[in-house]
């Protein structure tokens, strides 16, 4: 056996390859070709299903469901802005401010990750609550009028989930600031740089990597959410992922459902697209 | 790290030291939001609740930690099962995952293109794409639901997380270390075993370790695999959530809590003691 791989060691890597690439291919490509083909076919579970090529589905799956999908786009664009304002000011600190609190500090970002993403969620439900601790307490000594709420809210949702994807964004960009040189800050404010003109001329334009990563790490996720919008919010705030769940595991609208998971995915490519053009310009730039 | 070294306090004015004070003040706030959710859970598993709603502090008991595993044998079961999964999945992931981290970093081969697109696509699909086109295939080949196309669903996911994160350890690593064992008389086996797998293996751990939380926590993915019967321990609570989770729900909750702690200290502190010991690129 070994002599044989010595002989046509050209097969080694496809040897170490074959295995989980196969396992990527039938269980992510191939569902991906299965739900294009379920989202060209008509029918129903009762009467059964036929391929008929029905391109017509993605047109009236947009129509139908154009609400929700504005929303997800918008809602996914506010938490990327939100994490970033928010993760951006504490990677830096961490990074350049942190001394010997660092690693407390990374740990204490990533602690959220220690208990499970559907009992956080409850969590803040409890915390958000009309009666709760936080706003019922607020009610009482008059701060707040009795019928302010925030479950059921868009903001609720947000905050939901940019609670959630907040870590994604802190941990690359917190990479990406460690490595710069602090002398090189120096360097910029030694040549009469303000403090703003060194952040925006160096600090930033080096943690661009760390920015790109960390703004699809919330993005993505965020987009195709739906337990925060069901846990937290109503009928108002109903995400295309709430959709897509509902058709398919409730409705067992396989095709309409199929069609709104390919046309989510392709949204979120095209956007993945626009903004590598619009990051690649920024560093010509700069 | 040496790196922020202060300046000498005395040129420091109130302005200066307030403008100094606010991105730790700001951190310090973010880091009481992250945790915020986090305490609510811990003290409401000590919460002496009358009734079924966990919602009101109601006095404190030690009730539903003497009692964790007695009352829903269903949450037990949905536990057990979140843990076969992970197990499972996680093992099979980080084999075939460091098998392609290895042959990427290792070897020169045809369609280097394609198969770095093929790991990268699930990481930049949303979760609920890849449950849902799963469900898809698994109905249109009528596969019957449960453990194990959870266990194949978590696989596919995981193996991409896997790749990444060994190969950004192998990448660093020198080969001269296992050219001088070849030289030495070793084969590729003895070779593979006593030098390649040592120096990767923190790495394989640690996408182990990845993998594992991120499959013990999966919901979207399992909710589309899992079928009406099989729960794992997410998907147990966000059924209870409609009608009141149990204050045992919170009570496993820390105790998942503190082990993975103790697992992150404890692993923490043996990577410290190994760095120390073992004498860095530079040194030699």
């Amino acid at each position: 056996m070994l002599g044989w791989l010595r002989r046509h060691s050209g097969v080694v890597p496809y040897l170490f390859l074959l295995p989980g690439g196969l396992w990527l291919i039938a269980f992510f490509v191939v569902p991906l070709i299965t739900t294009a083909s379920v989202a060209l076919q008509e029918g129903s579970l009762a009467t059964g299903y036929r391929l008929t090529f029905n391109f017509g589905i993605f047109p009236e799956a947009v129509g139908r469901w154009d609400t929700q999908l504005l929303r997800s786009l918008q809602y996914g664009l506010i938490v990327t802005v939100l994490a970033m304002l928010i993760g951006y000011p504490m990677a830096y600190t961490i990074a350049f401010r942190g001394g010997r609190y660092k690693n407390i500090l990374l740990l204490l970002v990533i602690l959220p990750f220690f208990t499970s993403f559907i009992i956080r969620t409850i969590s803040w439900k409890f915390i958000l609550a009309d009666q709760g601790f936080v706003l019922g307490t607020l009610k009482e000594i008059g701060l707040l009028d009795q019928g302010f709420r925030l479950l059921a809210t868009p903001v609720a949702v947000i905050s939901g989930i940019t609670y959630n994807f907040l870590p994604f964004v802190v941990l690359p960009l917190y990479v990406a600031l460690e490595r710069i040189d602090p002398r090189l800050i120096e360097a910029a404010t030694d040549l009469y740089a303000s403090r703003l003109q060194a952040f925006l001329r160096v600090t930033l334009p080096l943690s661009i990597s760390g920015v790109f990563a960390a703004s699809l790490l919330s993005f993505i996720p965020a987009v195709g959410d739906y337990l925060n919008a069901e846990l937290l919010g109503s009928r108002n705030e109903t995400m295309i992922g709430n959709v897509i769940q509902r058709l398919f595991l409730v409705n067992r609208d396989y095709p309409e459902a199929a069609a709104l998971s390919l046309i989510l995915m392709a949204g979120i490519l095209v956007s993945i697209f626009f903004y590598i053009r619009l990051l690649r310009g920024q560093e010509l730039t700069v | 790290m040496a790196r922020t070294a202060p300046l000498p306090e005395r040129s420091r004015s109130t302005g200066e030291r307030a403008r100094r004070a606010v991105l730790p003040v700001f951190t310090g706030l973010v880091v009481a939001y992250l945790s915020l959710p986090i305490l609510v859970m811990i003290l409401f598993g000590f919460n002496d609740i009358q009734g079924r709603f966990n919602f009101a502090w109601q006095g404190f008991t030690l009730d539903h930690w003497t009692n964790v595993f007695g009352r829903y044998p269903a949450l037990n079961q949905a536990l057990i099962n979140s843990v076969v999964v992970a197990l499972v999945a996680t093992t099979v992931a980080t084999t075939l995952g460091t098998l392609i981290g290895l042959a990427l970093t290792r070897y020169e081969f045809r369609g280097r293109g394609p198969l770095n697109l093929l790991i990268f696509l699930p990481i930049a699909t949303p979760e609920i794409v890849l449950g849902a086109s799963l469900l898809a295939l698994f109905v249109s080949v009528a596969a019957p639901l449960g453990l194990a196309t959870i266990i194949v669903a978590h696989i596919m996911f995981n193996v991409s997380f896997v790749v990444v994160t060994v190969r950004a350890r192998i990448a660093g690593f020198d080969r001269h270390l296992e050219e001088a064992a070849m030289d030495l008389g070793a084969d590729e086996l003895t070779t593979f075993r006593k030098i390649t797998l040592p120096l990767i293996f923190p790495g394989i751990l640690a996408a182990a370790l990845l993998a594992f939380a991120l499959s013990i926590d999966d919901f979207v993915i399992t909710q589309f695999t899992a079928g009406a019967q099989t729960l794992t321990f997410p998907l147990w609570v966000y059924g209870a959530s409609r009608i009141g989770v149990p204050p045992q729900v919170n009570v496993m909750g820390t105790i998942i809590f503190l082990v993975a702690i103790v697992g992150m200290v404890l692993w923490v502190y043996l990577q410290r003691r190994d760095m120390n010991a073992r004498p860095t690129t530079l040194e030699r």
